[in-house]
């Protein structure tokens, strides 16, 4: 079966000439659920950022390639690209940029060329999937962290997108705000990237994981197999202060 | 007003621009009628009259500053003329985009045929004044925590150098912030174009708020320089 996802050998560099991705090769295939782990700065977002165009899609310095559902990504492809594959970004405040939030889960459908009324079923439908249904007319800032969350997933999947990248998704969540997000991700059909330091909330959603270091892939398999090879859990230091 | 099509408030916005401005004689009783039509169309949109007059005054500085140039260079009647004529004009932008929301203003200007990057521009230097605002917030949060306050400002140097310094982190920070939201627009498949969800519908109502609020402003100059 061929792969939702499959790269080959990329490589970027910034424009100072630093190396962000060194030869990373990568695979994901329909409902599957994969981690992405790795310290900051090894290079998980700026290879998240190549899988629909927003990095390397100029050609540039750029080596390797990247195809999704088929298609290389090029600028050629981008919208169709960008159909399938759905980024939900670290910092949901900077993802919801329209007044209302009816009018910003509308803003993908309307993009991708659907008409009004259809864009805005579709939106209607997103943000009852993930429990917004009452909050379509309420101004995007005014949401919790975990609604602002929650609303700039609805955006996303009022695309209906085949793949969904989450950067980060727990980011300024307390932990009922992580299981919710946990239980509605799991629901959805999707294959899943979850670019992520939390271990906890990757072992709830994902099959598999890699680790990043210094802009490749080290190592890929269950998460629990890189946890432990890469001792890459907290665990609270020997001595206690508070004692 | 708030519900009419955006091209017939901007076709009578247009007109009404241009009347003012090639008005000569008699400028100040047409400003005195033109202002008398923005007043009661501001009562008539259920628009705060008193809050709408003061925002338009956001001119007055600068074009009072060219006014007092025109004083000072012996055509004081000239000045007069430009500040009356600054801030009617903008008293009428005010009132049409108070009545309008963005996104549809600006597809109504491409409707018209505005050019597309010219809209574009708006459009962001709208949506990025905001990030300006949040992110300057959240500086000044930050440095009032740490025990910063406005008047420690003044009259300290090292501490001005300071603020002028976060004031260049404020811009970079913005821009950051800027990148961010255009890529997340990016992800969501703009494409440069902002699509609304309403389609525009050019009613027989909004026809004669055309005709009409464009007739108004040209009749009250005719009847003016006629018969005055």
């Amino acid at each position: 079966m061929a792969p939702l996802i499959e790269v080959r050998n990329l490589v970027y560099r910034y424009e100072d000439g630093a190396v962000a991705l060194n030869g990373v090769n990568f695979r994901l295939d329909a409902g599957e659920s994969v981690a992405l782990l790795g310290a900051n700065g090894s290079g998980k977002t700026t290879f998240v950022l190549h899988l629909n165009g927003l990095l390397g899609a100029e050609g540039g310095d750029d080596r390797g390639s990247v195809v999704v559902c088929g298609m290389p990504v090029s600028k050629r492809n981008l919208v169709a690209v960008r159909r399938k594959i759905g980024m939900v970004f670290q910092d949901s405040e900077s993802q919801l940029f329209m007044p209302t939030v009816l009018e910003d889960v509308t803003f993908g459908p309307l993009n991708l060329g659907f008409a009004p009324v259809e864009a805005e079923e579709r939106a209607r439908a997103a943000l009852d999937r993930v429990g917004m249904a009452g909050a379509t007319g309420r101004a995007p800032y005014h949401l919790s962290a975990g609604e602002k969350k929650r609303v700039a997933i609805a955006g996303i999947l009022a695309m209906d997108p085949e793949i969904l990248v989450l950067d980060e998704p727990t980011t300024f969540l307390d932990p009922p705000g992580q299981r919710a997000l946990a239980d509605l991700l799991q629901d959805l059909p999707q294959a899943k990237i979850l670019v992520t330091h939390d271990t906890s909330f990757a072992r709830s959603i994902c099959t598999r994981a890699v680790f990043f270091q210094q802009g490749t892939i080290q190592a890929s398999g269950s998460i629990e197999d890189i946890v432990d090879r890469f001792e890459w859990d907290f665990t609270p230091a020997r001595t206690n202060p508070g004692r | 007003m708030h519900r009419s099509d955006p091209r017939a408030k901007i076709v009578a916005l247009l007109v009404f621009l241009v009347v003012l401005t090639t008005s000569r004689r008699d400028l100040l009783l047409i400003a005195l009628g033109l202002g008398g039509y923005l007043c009661f169309t501001i009562l008539w949109s259920r628009l705060p009259l008193i809050g709408a007059l003061g925002r338009a005054a956001v001119v007055l500085p600068f074009s009072i500053a060219f006014a007092l140039v025109c004083w000072m260079s012996g055509d004081p009647a000239k000045g007069v003329h430009l500040a009356a004529k600054s801030y009617l004009s903008a008293l009428a932008v005010l009132l049409v985009v108070s009545t309008t929301p963005l996104p549809t203003l600006m597809r109504g200007l491409e409707a018209l045929g505005a050019p597309r990057f010219l809209l574009m521009v708006g459009q962001f230097l709208y949506r990025y004044l905001f990030v300006i605002s949040e992110e300057g917030q959240h500086m000044a949060k930050a440095a009032q925590s740490r025990g910063a306050t406005a008047a420690g400002i003044v009259g300290q140097t090292a501490r001005f150098r300071a603020a002028a310094g976060a004031l260049a982190v404020l811009f970079a920070r913005s821009y950051g912030r800027a990148a961010e939201i255009h890529r997340a627009m990016l992800a969501r498949g703009f494409q440069g174009h902002f699509e609304t969800a309403t389609a525009l519908r050019f009613r027989k109502a909004d026809l004669g708020l055309a005709i009409g609020g464009s007739l108004a402003p040209v009749v009250l100059r005719v009847a003016v320089e006629r018969w005055f």
